[in-house]
């Protein structure tokens, strides 16, 4: 047996490794946390003991709560937009043989390697051109560019064999193909439609360079915190940031909670 | 005579180049329990596919009960699967699998639970209606996709290799199972596997399938015990074929000359055709008696003990391969003994093809 000293001193460069690279990550989180809670106008140190009147302030401000209200009309609307064509790209793909079906899928799934820079010049450039004001309907409409090839590489992964069988079967017991579609194949990938759905919820939430530039009066919660930014560092800032983590941080355990634990059992 | 149940017209099947079936023509009678039996690839999946309308054929008419279904889509046509991988919803309840037909076929709900409890217990699953799929054996499993096919009332019942993957023991059980099921439903039965055995105690009618075409077809018995091909002969249980010419051949019966004699034969061939003797090895006997001719002096070269038989083979001069024997429990035989060979000619078939 291992003298217990020598162990910890072996395990000594693990911890600090983990330690180190944890603290890496989640230093700055933790620091826009802390001094959300600061008692003094500038989020720097020394800290003056906790306060809430920067969250107070917060869900005050009308323009803030409008933008909030705004991104998650924008985050739910695009991801559902996004899901449902690309749960029936991926099944079209799964399941029918169709003239060139490698370059179909090669497009669908290419904006994941393009810049949301260049996705949102592009944008920005195509509305123009059409004519389409910018609003909210058109920073959906980016959120759908970004978010249709990641439902659809998720949904078309989970389509296999074994659902093909499945529905096979209930074709064979008198089913239409809506119904194949909703009581078969639907049910049996619900977890990974799921999961697309919440990422690219999170993925709507964080996003700022398309929204930014194709949307005008109505703005989302990234752009209306960059525009506040721009008048100086104060906890007012500190405190939406952490309310915009909270909000991402919950997403991701639910979807934890509800897909993964779920598959595990 | 009635209309049959199903009945293929020419069927024909080509994956690119490859023909995977080459003129089915076969009609299957009302109620019967029928088994498409070969080795695989050889197109007997290919015909259950066509009969279920998963795959439409390159020629051929496919008729069920005389209507011309073709061109109909399976959730149109009167017939239900039983796939081999069972292809359950492992997101509904049982009641929930095998109520699903019915719900397709809009069946009030008071009706389609009575229905499905009926199914329920004709596979002896009754107490299992709100459990899960994946809490079930693979018996228990085979049974639900029996139930879940049955309690729409197809008219015809396809069955894809469906005990393929239990194990023997199971397999023999649910083979009878399925029998009486068949018996008491009365609906046709198709049913495809690669086990001759499991044909042998099912079916009333076994086809035999080689190569994309139709080899033999009739009761198990005959099929067994009268072979129409080289194909079947062999197929079906172990066999030793005798190669030879017809040396006359007169009224239904030919003299056939062979490495181990000349033999008169029932059946019909022209003189100076090269023909074969299938001689079953439970045919061949130590002893003489009854109307067993000599076959001369074998040599045995392996025996092994079978519980109800010795399985042997034996050494002949003049036979390139070694005759397969079955012994009686008691006659115990080693490897180098010469024994004498004796069998009814009454016994052998005459293989023309």
């Amino acid at each position: 047996m291992a003298h217990p000293l020598r162990t910890i001193v072996r395990a000594l460069p693990v911890w600090s490794y983990v330690t180190l690279l944890y603290g890496f990550i989640f230093l700055p989180v933790g620091v826009l946390v802390l001094f959300s809670f600061q008692d003094s106008r500038v989020p720097v140190p020394p800290f003056n003991g906790p306060t809430l009147r920067w969250y107070e302030a917060v869900f005050s401000d009308t323009r803030l709560m409008d933008a909030l209200a705004n991104s998650l009309v924008v985050g739910v609307a695009s991801s559902l937009v996004s899901l449902v064509l690309g749960f029936l790209a991926a099944y079209a793909l799964a399941r029918h043989r169709l003239p060139g079906a490698g370059l179909l899928q090669g497009i669908l799934t290419a904006p994941l390697t393009v810049s949301y820079l260049i996705i949102a010049m592009g944008l920005l450039i195509t509305f123009n051109e059409l004519g389409v004001p910018k609003s909210l309907l058109t920073v959906g409409i980016g959120h759908v560019v970004i978010n249709l090839p990641l439902c659809f590489a998720i949904v078309y992964s989970q389509l296999g064999e074994h659902q093909a069988n499945a529905e096979r079967a209930a074709r064979d017991l008198g089913a239409r193909e809506w119904q194949v579609m909703a009581l078969v194949t639907v049910p049996m990938i619900w977890p990974a439609l799921f999961a697309s759905f919440f990422l690219s919820v999170t993925f709507s939430w964080d996003e700022f360079i398309i929204a930014f530039m194709v949307s005008r009066f109505d703005v989302t919660l990234p752009v209306e915190i960059w525009s506040m930014l721009r008048t100086g560092l104060n906890p007012k800032t500190n405190a939406v940031g952490s309310f915009v983590f909270l909000i991402s941080i919950a997403a991701v355990l639910l979807l934890d909670l509800v897909v993964f634990r779920r598959r595990r059992a | 005579m009635s209309t049959p149940a199903v009945e293929f017209r020419g069927i024909a099947m080509h994956f690119g180049d490859k023909a995977a079936l080459r003129g089915i023509d076969l009609a299957i009678a009302e109620g019967s329990f029928v088994v498409l039996l070969g080795p695989s690839g050889g197109g007997k999946t290919t015909l259950l596919n066509i009969l279920g309308g998963f795959l439409g054929p390159t020629a051929g008419q496919v008729l069920i009960k005389g209507a011309d279904v073709t061109q109909v889509p399976p959730a149109k046509r009167p017939t239900t699967t039983v796939f081999q991988d069972y292809a359950l919803f492992p997101h509904m309840s049982i009641a929930g699998n095998v109520g699903f037909g019915l719900k397709m076929r809009g069946v009030p709900k008071t009706e389609r639970s009575a229905r499905v409890e009926k199914a329920l217990d004709m596979v002896g699953l009754g107490h299992t209606a709100l459990r899960r799929i994946h809490e079930l054996s693979g018996g228990q499993r085979q049974r639900i996709a029996l139930a879940r096919a049955l309690v729409v009332e197809p008219s015809v019942l396809l069955l894809d290799e469906p005990l393929g993957a239990l194990d023997l023991k199971l397999r023999r059980q649910m083979q009878e199972e399925l029998k009486a099921i068949q018996k008491r439903v009365g609906t046709t039965f198709v049913h495809v596997t690669h086990d001759q055995e499991e044909a042998m105690a099912i079916a009333d009618v076994i086809v035999v399938m080689n190569d994309g075409a139709i080899e033999d077809v009739g009761p198990p018995e005959r099929v067994y015990l009268r072979p129409a091909s080289r194909f079947t002969a062999n197929f079906m249980g172990d066999n030793n074929l005798i190669e030879g010419r017809v040396a006359r051949a007169e009224h239904g019966c030919v003299a056939v000359t062979t490495p181990l004699g000349g033999f008169d034969i029932r059946g019909d061939a022209e003189a100076g055709a090269s023909v074969a003797l299938s001689l079953r090895p439970e045919h061949l006997h130590t002893e003489a008696g009854g109307g067993r001719v000599a076959l001369g002096r074998a040599t045995v070269m392996e025996a092994g003990f079978f519980g109800t038989h010795h399985q042997c083979s034996a050494r002949m001069d003049g036979l390139d391969t070694p005759l397969k024997l079955r012994l009686p429990q008691k006659r115990l035989v080693q490897p180098g003994e010469v024994i004498g060979l004796h069998a009814d000619p009454g016994d052998m078939v005459l293989l023309t093809r």
